[in-house]
């Protein structure tokens, strides 16, 4: 590209005459038409580089490596090992477990978040009364630091907390956060009310974009509430589905803060603990940041693929 | 049943079943706010609406166990490090990567999408290792920002933004000679000023709730913001006090009060419809 415009400018003759036209023209073609955009996105695009690209490279790179910590400064030896992380992750009872967690958690979590985000999306976009404070309380847990709405959860379920005061002689035994059986739906169920407010206003921005006349034609065709959800509502939306399914997958992948604190570090006897979890005692409490780098690679394989899987699902019927 | 009582009866269903759901989303927060405020803690269903003995104690005790001001202060600095960040450079690359033609424009632009995608959870140990044991930043605020220094989701509304303003109005600039850097500044920045304030506003949330990152890189009590200290004190000390329900629940409401206050004298800005289109569309 540049070559051409070289070439070309003694042809015209005008080079010799005014040089600054075919420099400005070389410019243009190198840089394009307005180079202090590169000035203007620099600090950007460094900061992707360095917290983002670096560190992806990095993380690869470790879980390949023999790495540990050392002083600084220190020249260690951190030889290739293959893929001994991956298979001391695999063999590791405790990664395992936290893997099969993560997949209770998500098989709860992410159908009920996108069936009630949905259904309350569809009943807020309706209302015309209270419509403010309606939507209000549903986006208020979303604004509110995880550690803060801990702190209430742990009041509301603890052994002789409220929801077992009212339950009386049902409440569970042993208690739920203290229960390998329900620790992780509770922390399910808690992710669904923190998160479900952002997930209606995704519905309800797709539901501005569903046109009136096929409500009005169902209706004509004598469709009652259920059938024009089901054949209007539903099909209308699915790229937003999609998007639902995909982040609340990958942000329950990420879970920590709750089975941190809410399970008191993933108990009972792990059976709450998430991989992100592990990834922090394995590689920062324990030293071992090549086997946690391992953890987490897999942990984002795992979440590509599922995610890959549903949105097949979701856009083919 | 005439048709009118059809048609009038699932509505009213409808408020019924929302104001139901409304109500059991806000209920942890009235009792927070109530068990913040008891000296003992009440579990049963009518100690959940007390009609006296409502006491401040429980503030003063967690304001002796973990320093709620200096923990407000490191979370305000850290906070307002991100915003600071995201609003000048954020803006810069969004006006960059909306209005002006220049090379590299489009794969930076692709890696705007890509940034969204990549999960935390990756990132978590290499920057721990480079931050941390590399560049010794533990335990300060520098650390702290610098992943969340420019915050991808605001460059990509700032760019929508700037997107929408007419073309017309550059061309004119531009022929009065204004130079680029000024056109930011008086042309377009003026225009986009309300979508700056809802940028400013959802970038708040993230830093301020944030408590892995911090987590990781402060150890000392000094630097923590507070809902690193608060988690620290609800996972240690909280077996050792009195009533240790009432002071987690007096720190849970000091962290959650300015997100939630915020968040109501703004809610317009949180809760436009078009902006979960704009963000996530």
């Amino acid at each position: 590209m540049s070559t051409a415009d070289t070439a070309a400018a003694p042809v015209t003759g005008a080079a010799a005459r005014s040089p600054r036209p075919a420099g400005r023209g070389r410019v243009t073609a190198v840089l394009g038409r307005h180079p202090v955009g590169m000035v203007l996105a620099a600090p950007y695009a460094v900061f992707i580089a360095v917290v983002f690209a670096y560190p992806l490279g990095f993380a690869v790179w470790m879980s390949f490596h023999d790495y540990f910590f050392a002083a600084p400064g220190a020249a260690v030896d951190r030889p290739f090992v293959g893929l001994d992380n991956y298979r001391a992750v695999l063999a590791d009872p405790a990664v395992r477990q936290s893997f099969g967690n993560i997949g209770i958690f998500l098989v709860i979590n992410v159908p009920l978040t996108t069936v009630l985000a949905l259904l309350l999306a569809v009943a807020l976009n309706r209302v015309v009364h209270a419509r403010t404070f309606l939507r209000v309380a549903f986006y208020v847990p979303y604004v509110t630091a995880s550690v803060a709405v801990v702190g209430v959860w742990l009041f509301l379920f603890n052994s002789d907390g409220l929801v077992n005061s009212v339950l009386g002689p049902l409440a569970p035994d042993p208690s739920w956060l203290v229960n390998a059986g329900l620790a992780m739906p509770v922390i399910a169920v808690f992710v669904v009310w923190k998160q479900l407010g952002f997930f209606i206003l995704l519905y309800l921005a797709a539901l501005q974009n569903v046109p009136r006349e096929l409500y009005e034609s169902a209706s004509v065709d004598g469709a009652g509430w259920w059938r024009r959800f089901r054949s209007v509502t539903v099909p209308a939306v699915r790229p937003a589905t999609a998007l639902v399914v995909i982040l609340a997958t990958i942000t329950g992948a990420n879970l920590f803060t709750e089975p941190y604190l809410l399970t008191g570090g993933g108990g009972p006897n792990g059976a709450s603990a998430s991989p992100v979890l592990v990834m922090y005692q394995r590689g920062i409490q324990q030293g071992q940041p090549d086997v946690a780098a391992a953890i987490g690679v897999l942990l984002v394989i795992g979440v590509l693929i599922i995610s890959w899987v549903n949105r097949r699902l979701i856009e083919r019927d | 049943m005439t048709p009118t009582s059809t048609a009038r009866w699932p509505g009213l269903l409808r408020y019924v079943a929302l104001f139901a759901g409304a109500l059991l989303f806000l209920f942890p927060f009235y009792y927070m706010l109530v068990g913040s405020l008891q000296s003992e803690p009440d579990t049963s269903v009518a100690g959940a609406f007390p009609t006296s003995g409502l006491t401040l104690d429980n503030y003063r005790d967690i304001n002796s166990r973990v320093d709620l001001l200096g923990s407000l202060v490191n979370s305000g600095i850290f906070t307002g490090g991100v915003i600071l960040g995201t609003v000048v450079f954020g803006v810069l690359a969004g006006y960059a990567l909306a209005r002006l033609r220049f090379r590299g424009r489009g794969t930076l632009f692709a890696l705007v999408l890509l940034v969204q995608v990549i999960p935390f959870q990756l990132l978590l140990i290499p920057l721990y290792v480079l931050i941390v044991r590399g560049y010794g930043l533990a335990d300060s605020y520098l650390g702290m920002i610098l992943p969340f220094a420019i915050n991808t989701t605001a460059v990509f509304v700032f760019r929508q933004f700037f997107l929408q303003l007419p073309d017309e109005l550059f061309a004119a600039a531009r022929i009065d000679g204004a130079g680029e850097l000024r056109l930011l500044w008086s042309v377009a920045l003026p225009l986009v000023r309300p979508a700056l304030l809802t940028a400013v506003l959802l970038t708040f949330i993230g830093p301020w709730n944030e408590f892995l990152w911090p987590f990781l890189i402060t150890k000392q009590a000094d630097m923590q913001p507070l809902a690193v200290s608060l988690a620290n004190y609800i996972s240690n000390v909280a077996a050792r006090a009195a009533n240790p329900y009432g002071a987690v629940l007096a720190g849970a409401c000091v962290l959650a009060a300015p997100a939630v206050g915020l968040f109501l004298a703004f809610q317009r800005h949180f809760i436009s419809t078009d902006i979960g289109s704009g963000v996530k569309g």
